[in-house]
């Protein structure tokens, strides 16, 4: 597929990554900062254009008249929304994705359309992320909480705490535990190493363990992992931009929720529009605001400013003083890498998040979903079966016949309205959504071509 | 340093070179000249080294770095050198010592062109092919042709180009991945190949010498199957032709292809770089013609257009055909044409030299200088066809001036030590760092004569100025061993 990506910023350059790897995928890059440009020619096997993105003229030398797929990935809604316009009228460009940040042309879904703004797909960062850690809070104790089958089965990452119950057992004792549920182990990571979760390997403590489960078989097995029981009720979010302001409104009905904002004027507004949520102006690092506000008995911190370091020492210090889980936005993967499980509990990464929303639209129709683990490092996917008159290498088979790359599961099947955990002799059929889990992304087109209509792998 | 990546790829290389000795085995039971041995002996040989070098390492998968980029390039053109010349070492005809096997392969890998044999009528086809295939594959670069065929180069395959390719401006690339960059580049050198060997045939060349020449013609390499090179055919329309196409290999592969996947011709017409190119040959063969004709060097004033036309096309491309040769000419003019090698051609072609962008983007600092003195506070960028030139590319034009006159002296220090006289030395240094071939004095037909210290001189020479200096020079730097 011929892609052009326009921005190079922290998503563009992610997503240029990941695409570029798969070697069907031919990538071109546009961006007005040359040196950055270089730098990331250097790295990736991509072509680079320097100029406006939203010029026709630059369009065309980075390859617009044969491109499949348009990503509008500048930091101005606008550019984004005139480049998708540009290719679509000028080069009939098929499918055309722009990251339009603007809760207010959110607001208005036919603005977007082949007769309105031709932006077949407009992906919001902010509410990607707001929903993303919604779905934490939700359920504590997870670091992750991806949804396949539109919510009804899961991918939760987990970290092992001592006191869970299978902490210290082996996965076989599971069903012992917890009869009766759907519930399957996908991956266990110790120490940043993938162990393969078979009947006899015992979970540790610190173990970041995946699972798949049905929707209502989650807690359960989130209790076999954590001792944590009850759902937050006391939550303390720093910052008010616009991750901050949306989260806060969208838990204020549920738990109680506390907003600190150092600006004023933004501090006054989110005040003005929230209704019980309790808005104070300050500097989330002032450990006595913090402590005023009783952050020791905080469920939930969660520092969603603009400045990551910010993020990362508030964070830190409401750890210290007594908050239960902390989470922090932090854009540079490597200081996600540094910080996650250790001081903080959940770096929250809103590229990964953004680009596993991008994925899902970029990857053949028959992979419906696909989420991003672990950085980048792993994937989630979910994938029709089609059936296939000229001998299917997946439908009509158990799973034990089917020869997966190395690393890759089948952590689940759904099937119509049937959640089926998945089962070494369970036999799959056409239609049936598949979940997978891949330890190494780097199988992900293997993995695809699996799942291709019409071809054999 | 990613050593075990490093030889990965070299092994893979070599294994990959190899094959090039089966075409000359062909040839050779053709033509039943019965040197097929040779080739067979080199083939197993080298196949066998690339085989030992890459089967303990053919497991590591790591990115390469432009770093170890340059590193590959530099050693496996050294490889080259002496892999290369193991069919003409093993050959009982021509009789050649182990330097003059490896000048000559050299030679031919850098399309320098240059030879140390004589009697090259005599010699078996196989070897003449195979003289002529070596130029060929040297010319467009055998780094890009495995940028384009080994799968697993991958984003190595970038610095791995950015090490060959010739020109200030390597960040460009023709199509997203650089594996289909390097494909489009040897398709478009492969056809303008064809059509100069049809041009050839249809004036009068027999096959073997029509694909033989089409081969050092648009390489720019300057190998030819006769001792006498084009005076051989005596054929002004033949001239013509390679004129033509020497011409066009001194132009931007990459501006060759744009031109004819668009079917717009006017595309060469907009390249400032090609603009001056074509004006600074036209320019030099007007006034040579004109002199030679005044100076009574030739009877008519077409036979001076056509000696001139082609000798300086041949020289300023750094092909290196002769037909009359230019040493003796009147006046400055050797001496100018010898400078010339010093320009050559475009970046991305198949010439030797500094290119002719360098020369443009450094003339025209040296104008904005002036002005500059001029209005002490005004703004002057450099610019190229209207755009301005970046401050990096311009410094990096500037150290390339700077490193290339040094390495220059060094050599020609070195070639006046082992007591080749003044004119021999500086004029045998530019045909070689600028791969040319044929230089003044001693060295105006073949470099058979020097002594054998002055040929590993010129090889190196060779080596240096085809993968412009950089890449070997960065070699010897601490900077580039540090961890």
């Amino acid at each position: 597929m011929k892609i052009i990506i326009l921005g190079a910023g922290q998503v563009g350059t992610t997503a240029a990554q990941q695409l570029a790897r798969e070697q069907a995928n031919d990538v071109t890059v546009v961006d007005t900062r040359d040196d950055v440009l270089r730098d990331l020619q250097d790295r990736l096997d991509i072509r680079t254009v320097s100029g406006n993105a939203a010029h026709p003229a630059v369009l065309e030398a980075a390859g617009g008249s044969s491109a499949d797929l348009v990503i509008a990935l500048t930091n101005s809604d606008e550019v984004n929304m005139i480049a998708c316009q540009i290719a679509w009228t000028l080069f009939r460009t098929p499918t055309k994705i722009a990251r339009i940040r603007s809760g207010d042309y959110h607001r208005r879904a036919e603005l977007f359309g082949d007769n309105a703004i031709p932006v077949d797909l407009a992906i919001s960062p902010e509410q990607l992320v707001t929903d993303y850690v919604e779905r934490l809070i939700r359920y504590p104790g997870a670091l992750q909480v991806l949804n396949f089958a539109d919510g009804r089965v899961r991918l939760v990452g987990m970290r092992a705490v001592k006191g869970g119950k299978l902490v210290g057992h082996q996965l076989r004792e599971l069903n012992a535990h917890i009869p009766n549920r759907e519930v399957r182990v996908a991956a266990i990571y110790r120490g940043g190493r993938s162990v393969k979760p078979e009947g006899n390997t015992t979970i540790e403590e610190h173990d970041e363990v995946f699972f798949v489960a049905a929707r209502d078989d989650m807690r359960p097995m989130m209790k076999e992992l954590s001792t944590e029981e009850a759902t937050a009720r006391r939550v303390v979010i720093a910052g008010a931009g616009n991750i901050g302001f949306r989260l806060a409104r969208a838990l204020e009905e549920r738990v109680q929720v506390k907003l600190i904002e150092r600006n004023v004027d933004r501090a006054r507004r989110a005040a003005e529009t929230l209704r019980n949520t309790l808005v104070l102006t300050g500097d989330a690092a002032d450990e006595e605001l913090l402590l005023e506000e009783n952050i020791d008995d905080a469920d939930v911190f969660i520092a969603v400013t603009n400045a990551e370091e910010a993020n990362i020492l508030s964070a830190m210090l409401a750890k210290k003083l007594g908050a239960r889980r902390v989470m922090a936005l932090i854009n540079k993967p490597s200081y996600s890498e540094l910080m996650e499980g250790g001081k903080i509990d959940i770096a929250i990464s809103p590229q990964t998040i953004t680009i596993g929303a991008l994925l899902e639209h970029v990857r053949r129709g028959d992979v419906v979903r696909v989420h991003s683990l672990r950085r980048g490092a792993a994937e989630a996917m979910e994938a029709i079966v089609h059936a296939d008159t000229r001998d299917s290498t997946i439908a009509g088979r158990r799973i034990e016949e089917i020869d997966l790359p190395e690393g890759t599961t089948i952590g689940a099947i759904v099937r119509g309205d049937r959640v089926l955990m998945a089962h070494h002799d369970t036999v799959i059929e056409a239609e049936d959504h598949v979940i997978l889990f891949l330890t190494d992304r780097r199988h992900v087109e293997e993995v695809g071509r699996l799942f291709q209509a019409g071809t054999r792998a | 340093m990613n050593l075990p990546m490093v030889q990965r790829i070299l092994g893979l290389m070599l294994i990959m070179f190899s094959l090039t000795m089966l075409p000359p085995i062909g040839v050779a039971l053709a033509y039943g000249d019965g040197h097929w041995h040779p080739f067979l002996t080199a083939f197993l040989i080298i196949a066998a080294i690339g085989l030992a070098l890459w089967l303990p390492v053919r497991n590591v998968r790591r990115d390469l770095r432009l770093r170890d980029g340059f590193l590959v390039v530099a050693v496996f053109w050294f490889f080259l050198g002496v892999a290369g010349a193991t069919p003409l070492l093993i050959s009982d005809i021509p009789v050649l010592s182990f330097t003059d096997a490896v000048f000559e392969a050299v030679s031919g890998f850098t399309t320098t062109g240059a030879t140390v044999i004589v009697g090259i009528d005599e010699l078996p086809k196989s070897i003449l092919y195979y003289r002529q295939q070596i130029q060929w594959l040297g010319g467009m670069g055998i780094i890009v042709l495995a940028v384009a065929l080994l799968p697993v180069l991958g984003i190595g395959g970038m610095s791995l180009y950015k090490a060959e390719t010739p020109g200030p401006f390597k960040d460009q690339k023709l199509t997203p991945r650089i594996k289909e960059t390097a494909k489009a580049l040897w398709k478009t050198y492969a056809g303008l190949t064809l059509l100069c060997t049809l041009g050839f045939l249809l004036a009068g060349m027999d096959a073997f010498d029509a694909i033989g020449h089409a081969f050092s013609t648009l390489s720019t390499g300057g190998f030819s199957t006769h001792d006498a090179s084009f005076a051989y055919f005596d054929s002004a329309t033949i001239d013509a032709i390679a004129t033509f196409f020497m011409f066009l290999g001194g132009a931007n592969f990459a501006l060759h292809f744009l031109a004819i996947r668009g079917h717009n011709p006017r595309l060469y017409w907009r390249d400032t770089e090609f603009q001056a190119y074509f004006w600074l040959v036209v320019a030099v063969i007007a006034g040579a013609t004109i002199y030679l004709w005044f100076m009574n060097e030739f009877d008519t004033l077409g036979a001076s257009l056509r000696h001139a036309s082609f000798q300086i096309v041949s020289i300023q491309t750094s092909t290196g055909f002769l037909t009359t040769g230019f040493a003796h000419w009147p006046g400055a003019l050797p001496a100018l044409m010898i400078l010339l090698t010093l320009v050559c051609g475009c970046a991305g072609s198949t010439t030797g030299g500094m290119k002719v962008i360098r020369w443009l983007i450094v003339l025209r600092q040296g104008v904005a200088e002036l002005k500059q003195l001029v209005h002490p506070s005004a703004e002057i960028p450099v610019k190229l066809a209207g755009r301005p030139v970046p401050q990096r590319i311009i410094s990096g034009v500037a150290g390339f001036f700077a490193i290339y006159f040094v390495v220059f002296a060094i050599l020609m220090f070195l070639l006046m030590m082992i007591g080749l006289d003044q004119v021999t030395a500086w004029s045998a240094v530019a045909a070689c760092i600028n791969n040319v071939g044929p230089g003044l004095g001693d060295v105006a037909v073949t470099f058979k004569d020097v002594p054998d210290a002055a040929k590993w001189v010129c090889a190196v020479a060779m080596l240096v100025g085809r993968v412009e200096i950089f890449t070997f020079v960065l070699l010897l730097t601490p900077d580039f061993w540090k961890k």
